[in-house]
């Protein structure tokens, strides 16, 4: 069969301790034997591990953070396709996918595919709306509350009971048992991330996490359940265990189906002691461990290429549980005239 | 008591429980009885076996067995719908 030539840009190359998804997206599209990829690395800072993996990227471009305006970030992507002509484009952030969703059209007019939830979407499982999220579903989540201001920690007494999760808008979450600390991650969050910081119960349980792909029609594409087997200290997932868990597949058909999500996502659930299931979030990604459900036998992100592509891509039935990842630090050994490249040159 | 379907019992002792990731390492007698288990043997059966292979009278065995198979209900380890 020949491969499909494909120039693909990819986002979140810092593959660290808190690792964004770019480098296991990119691991998936490699294993493809479909497709024969030439990966695009767009980089916002000059350090991400992404960069100079070479064996995974094959031109990195330095790109300004969408805060500094949409139109900016676009300008700067559509210069890079003159260079490049990418075929397909996934943004692995969540604070960039806004962006890149308003650009949806103008990318698709310069050639540029994507496969991106819709606005509606989007917003209706940020973490400010989750508690409407779950009663329009008929999903379980725990009580939540969006604040604004530090006043606000003052009522929170009257909803909750300690301890409590604070989280960010976009990222980071801790477990407060008192309100000082509520007060003193508010301020860090809030700064960090931004408004509203959202307070929600906490759930006695174990974190499990579905990765899903949605057509946008309804469909769910493939699904993996996940366990943590081990957390970092940022709360992310250094090893995990792939599950053979039919009551979260049906919960992620459910939220799939009902919302016709179109697009990666990652089910954040609690199984609570009472063996319940609680929805904590919905990240609207692929998320970091991608590579785990590519490793036992679904490789989302070659079909998210395909879906694209407007490719027609055919449902996963089955998957190996007992598949496990572990993460790994290596030191890569570069040389500082590929820095200097990349801060004089914005590319490499 | 009939142990949930899906569990994964190695010759070596190790049980996997592919619904919730949990691992366990089960001593030679241990793994027995959970294979018993697994072939769904009941308790006469499973107590003969022991007692036969074993130097344990049956009301000593009888104890150890309803301590260990708390642990697995605790575990979460057996069908629910026995």
């Amino acid at each position: 069969m020949n491969k499909m030539d494909l120039t693909i840009a990819v986002t979140g190359l810092n593959n660290t301790d808190n690792p964004g998804p770019g480098i296991p997206v990119i691991r998936g599209i490699r294993d493809s034997k479909e497709f024969n990829p030439r990966i695009i690395g767009l980089a916002y800072e000059n350090l991400e591990p992404g960069i100079y993996m070479h064996d995974m990227v094959d031109k990195t471009y330095r790109v300004p953070y969408p805060s500094e305006g949409s139109d900016i970030l676009m300008g700067r992507i559509m210069e890079i396709n003159g260079h490049e002509n990418i075929d397909v484009l996934i943004p692995n952030f969540d604070a960039e996918l806004i962006a890149f969703m308003k650009a949806e059209k103008q990318l698709k007019d310069a050639g540029i595919n994507t496969f991106l939830p819709t606005f509606d979407q989007f917003r209706e499982r940020e973490k400010s709306n989750l508690p409407e999220y779950g009663k329009k579903y008929g999903v379980k989540v725990p009580f939540s509350k969006p604040i604004t201001s530090i006043r606000d920690i003052e009522d929170l007494s009257d909803d909750f009971e300690y301890p409590v999760v604070v989280k960010g808008k976009f990222y980071d979450a801790y477990i407060a048992t008192n309100r000082d600390q509520v007060a003193l991650y508010y301020s860090k969050l809030s700064s960090k991330w931004g408004l509203p910081v959202i307070i929600q119960e906490f759930i006695n349980g174990t974190e499990v996490n579905v990765v899903a792909l949605g057509d946008g029609r309804g469909n769910t594409i493939g699904a993996v359940p996940m366990r943590k087997q081990y957390i970092t200290d940022k709360g992310k997932a250094w090893a995990g265990v792939s599950l053979d868990d039919k009551s979260m597949l049906a919960l992620t058909d459910k939220i799939i189906g009902e919302s016709k999500w179109r697009g990666g996502m990652e089910l954040e659930l609690i199984r609570s002691d009472k063996n319940e299931l609680y929805l904590i979030e919905i990240n609207p990604r692929i998320p970091a461990w991608v590579y785990l459900a590519v490793g036992a036998g679904q490789n989302l992100p070659e079909a998210l290429v395909k879906l694209a592509l407007g490719h027609d891509v055919k449902r996963f039935e089955t998957y190996e549980t007992g598949k496990m990842f572990i993460r790994y630090s290596f030191d890569m050994i570069t040389d500082m005239s590929e820095f200097e490249k990349l801060t004089m040159n914005g590319e490499l | 008591m009939r142990l949930k379907k899906n569990i994964a019992l190695s010759e070596s002792g190790f049980v996997f429980d592919p619904s919730t990731g949990d691992s366990y390492s089960l001593n030679e007698q241990a793994r027995e009885i959970v294979q018993l288990l697994k072939e769904g043997s009941d308790l006469e059966t499973i107590t003969a076996f022991i007692t036969e292979n074993y130097e344990i009278d049956r009301v000593s065995f009888e104890k150890y067995y309803f301590d260990f198979a708390g642990m697995l209900k605790q575990y979460r380890l057996i069908d629910e719908d026995e």
